[in-house]
């Protein structure tokens, strides 16, 4: 028996300023089908959501929901039509609890002038239990972690009688943990009868999940099938148009001197007793689950919140890191997971992103001197092969990889020792996955010292040599990279 | 139990608390009916402006010129009522003013909603504008022989009582009219998808556009909704003071946003209470009147206002960074 048929489009096309962001794209959506979107950055994916959503016109094509034609689908008629896109920033309202943004929607669009608030909390309290998810319905959405401001998301989507969920990279912002709960209430969904569109990168959560697997590159639909169908290799293949290749680390060669050491380094309730050493060509890897300590660490280490126990040597000196710019006159550089609101200035341009750490060095009596900081930026746009046609355009206007590649350039222009790496991919594609990795790699073959923290275990065995996994606040184990495989490390993170 | 000490409106009522205990263990008279009406007769005018500013904070704006609008409307409908001999009834005078306030909260909405223009920049140049305005075409001389509506209105009390000491102590019948907006405005916040919705558009513009808030259509009731408070608060101050006088009230746009921002409402918008905002302008108007009392200069007055908001706000944001960086 072949499904119902939830959504259909056929042969849609869309242009920008000349530009063909869709180019004949078809899609048919089963009822209670989980559908992947997959497809790198800029591959189109989310232009054909928007054109799902009613957001975007297309050009040509058609647009069937439950059977019904919408020659010119408007953004109410698609919700009418049980269509609700979970983008990634929520659409939330921080500021208002739990209940109100679950049932704010239904609220407005009912035309109710008055609000009851008993009313509100029901709503809200039933669309949770379909869910299947607790959440304090009194809080603050400003305090939720974000795997539960994508529940609150999804329970609001589901008040409006959603007959296809789509989400736009749902697991970017979430640990392995969070991702398989998220996993489970996909599941129930589709029990319930409910449609989902998948849109992701990261191959495993695609074949965790989907049966259908719907590739885009360039704008085109290059493949088209049941998950079954595909591996990791001919999905990576479909999705990049060329081969991974693979990057395995030079392991088990001579690393140099040692540059630090961490002697029972620890900071009040969050880690303790954290000794390791790392040496020049040495890739480390840190591991834990959200709350293990692993960000706390690193910002100890680059002094954002001093330890304020144990001891940090480098070059077999003591010395007392106190703020980021002791941490930077020390050789320490430090990229941090939230690249958005922790690294970049966002609307300031690439070059300008790039040199502002280094404009002491770039200045003489406190002027710049304009020629060299030109040459600085060309220079790792180059290295580092960021994808811009100018250096002078804000940093917004770059993909996630791309804009990780800045962040990168800002800290090699420096030429630290020791770089700690915090989440290095976390919203970046595949295939700059993969060059991140690549320059990891070049950067420690030419001697300096690594440290990658990441929750993203295929990462972290892909790029490090050495891995120490950490549970609440302590080094519970440390292995050597290729000792390893995913699964051992998974049970040891869980405890 | 740890939510409520995280509120600003408990931190503001300790505050007054301690205030009220020290100014009454100095002046033993402080703790007495007169002084609540007092208070209440002097707080007036200064809560009705601080209901509208809450609800432009709230909705993510800010507004610097209902002072402005505020003395134009007075000074205009006295002005216009007088040469019409149309001053019987302060019913009137309220509903003209307020309907003046209403109008020139209209301009200020057209260049925020439909313009889309940063609220600050246009009510810094609507509050001059309106000034200059009053001032160049309609007048800049005080007149004090108000209407006989207004006239009345200041001696009409809402309670008259007589203290066992003999003095008479009473309540203005203008405290009913705060009374009464407070009311509508606390039901309009928070019993209506149209309150909500202004906190939706403050807390997250761009998600309240995508669910379906009619964003320009709030701008507008919000910007007109300020401007007719604006106005009745400008008719009343007028009547209490039985003069209209053109330079009158601007200059106190800051204070009151002092207050209400005291109060728990936040600049960057989503935020805030009636109940803060109430308290925050009873906060402020308790030190100004006790400070008299207690013969300190009144320009410790600002120094102190100064203090406290560095306090108010300072402390939550400051206790918000500590619970962030526990939490890891």
């Amino acid at each position: 028996m072949t499904p119902q048929t939830e959504v259909c489009l056929e042969g849609i096309s869309k242009s920008f300023a000349g530009v063909r962001a869709l180019d004949n794209v078809s899609l048919t959506i089963g009822k209670g089908e989980i559908v992947c979107l997959a497809g790198e950055n800029g591959s189109g994916k989310s232009t054909l959501v928007k054109i799902l959503a009613g957001v975007l016109r297309p050009d040509s094509g058609s647009i069937e929901i439950g059977g019904h034609p919408y020659p010119h689908l408007h953004p109410i008629e698609a919700v009418r039509a049980g269509i609700q896109v979970i983008y990634q920033d929520f659409s939330l309202f921080p500021n208002l609890t739990v209940a109100e943004n679950i049932a704010f929607n239904e609220q407005l669009s009912s035309r109710r002038k008055f609000v009851r608030w008993r009313k509100v909390r029901e709503v809200a309290r039933g669309a949770l239990a379909k869910v299947g998810v607790n959440v304090d319905l009194d809080a603050r959405v400003e305090d939720l972690t974000v795997a539960n401001k994508q529940v609150v998301a999804i329970a609001r989507a589901l008040l409006q009688d959603a007959k296809l969920i789509a989400m736009d990279e749902p697991t970017s912002a979430l640990t392995e943990h969070e991702v398989h709960a998220l996993l489970d209430i996909i599941r129930r969904l589709k029990r319930d009868g409910i449609s989902v569109l998948f849109i992701s990168h990261k191959l495993r959560e695609i074949f965790a999940i989907c049966e259908k697997i719907v590739v885009l590159r360039n704008g085109r639909k290059v493949a088209d099938g049941p998950a079954r169908e595909f591996d990791l290799a001919s999905l990576s293949l479909h999705m990049l148009g060329r081969r991974l290749e693979s990057h395995a680390r030079n392991r088990g060669q001579e690393h140099g001197e040692e540059l630090l050491r961490l002697d029972r380094l620890g900071r009040g309730q969050q880690f303790a007793d954290v000794s390791f050493a790392l040496h020049a060509g040495e890739v480390l890897g840190i591991t834990g689950l959200l709350g293990s300590g692993r960000t706390e660490l690193a910002s100890a280490l680059f002094g954002l919140t001093p330890a304020d126990r144990g001891r940090i040597l480098l070059g077999g000196q003591p010395v007392r890191i106190g703020s980021p710019r002791e941490a930077i006159a020390h050789g320490l550089g430090y990229v941090p997971s939230d690249r958005l609101t922790e690294g970049l200035f966002l609307p300031q341009s690439i070059g300008n992103n790039i040199a502002v750490s280094s404009l002491d060095e770039l200045s003489s009596n406190g002027v710049l001197d304009k020629a060299r900081v030109r040459g600085l930026i060309d220079e790792w746009v180059r290295q580092l092969q960021v994808r811009t046609p100018n250096a002078n355009l804000p940093v917004q206007s770059l993909s996630g990889g791309n804009q990780q590649r800045v962040v990168l350039a800002r800290w090699l222009a420096r030429a630290p020792r020791v770089l700690i790496l915090n989440g290095p991919t976390v919203g970046v594609d595949v295939g700059s996955k993969a060059e991140i990795h690549d320059i990891i790699a070049r950067l420690a073959n030419a001697g300096m010292g690594i440290i990658v923290i990441s929750d993203d275990l295929p990462e972290i065995l892909a790029a490090c040599d050495r891995i120490l996994v950490m549970q609440a606040g302590r080094v519970v184990e440390e292995v050597a990279g290729d000792t390893v495989d995913e699964d051992h490390l998974a049970a040891r993170l869980a405890g | 139990m740890t939510r409520l000490f995280a509120r600003n409106e408990t931190l503001v009522t300790l505050i007054l608390i301690a205030f009220c205990v020290v100014t009454s263990l100095i002046d033993p008279n402080f703790l007495s009916l007169p002084t609540l009406f007092d208070l209440l007769r002097n707080g007036t005018v200064m809560s009705i402006f601080a209901l509208g500013v809450l609800l432009v904070l709230a909705s993510g704006g800010i507004d610097l010129s209902f002072t402005a609008i505020a003395a134009f409307a007075m000074y205009v409908a006295t002005k216009a009522m007088m040469m019409l001999g149309l001053g019987d009834s302060m019913m009137f005078a309220i509903l003209f003013a307020g309907a003046i306030g209403l109008l020139l909260g209209l301009i200020n909405a057209f260049f925020i909603g439909t313009l889309k223009l940063p609220t600050m920049i246009v009510t810094l140049g609507t509050m001059n504008a309106f000034q200059g305005f009053l001032l160049t075409f309609v007048g800049t001389t005080l007149i004090t022989q108000v209407p006989l509506g207004m006239r009345s209105f200041s001696r009409t009390m809402l309670v008259r009582l007589e203290t066992p000491d003999g003095t008479i102590v009473s309540l203005p019948v203008a405290f009913l009219i705060l009374v009464v907006l407070a009311t509508v405005t606390g039901l309009l916040l928070n019993r209506t998808t149209l309150g909500r919705s202004i906190y939706a558009l403050g807390g997250a513009p761009e998600s309240a556009e995508r669910v379906g808030v009619r964003v320009v259509a709030v701008q507008y009731f919000v910007y007109a909704y300020v401007g007719a408070l604006s106005g009745v608060a400008g008719i009343v101050h007028g009547a209490m003071a039985r003069v209209a006088n053109p330079f009158d009230l601007v200059g106190l746009e800051l204070s009151v946003i002092a207050a209400v921002v005291l109060g728990g409402a936040r600049l960057s918008g989503g935020h805030g209470t009636l109940f803060g905002t109430l308290l925050g302008v009873a906060l402020i108007v308790v030190i100004n009147n006790s400070l008299i009392t207690l013969g300190i200069p009144s320009t410790w007055q600002n120094v102190l206002t100064g203090l406290l908001i560095l306090v108010g706000t300072g402390l939550p944001a400051f206790r918000a960074k500590l619970a962030t960086q526990r939490a890891g």
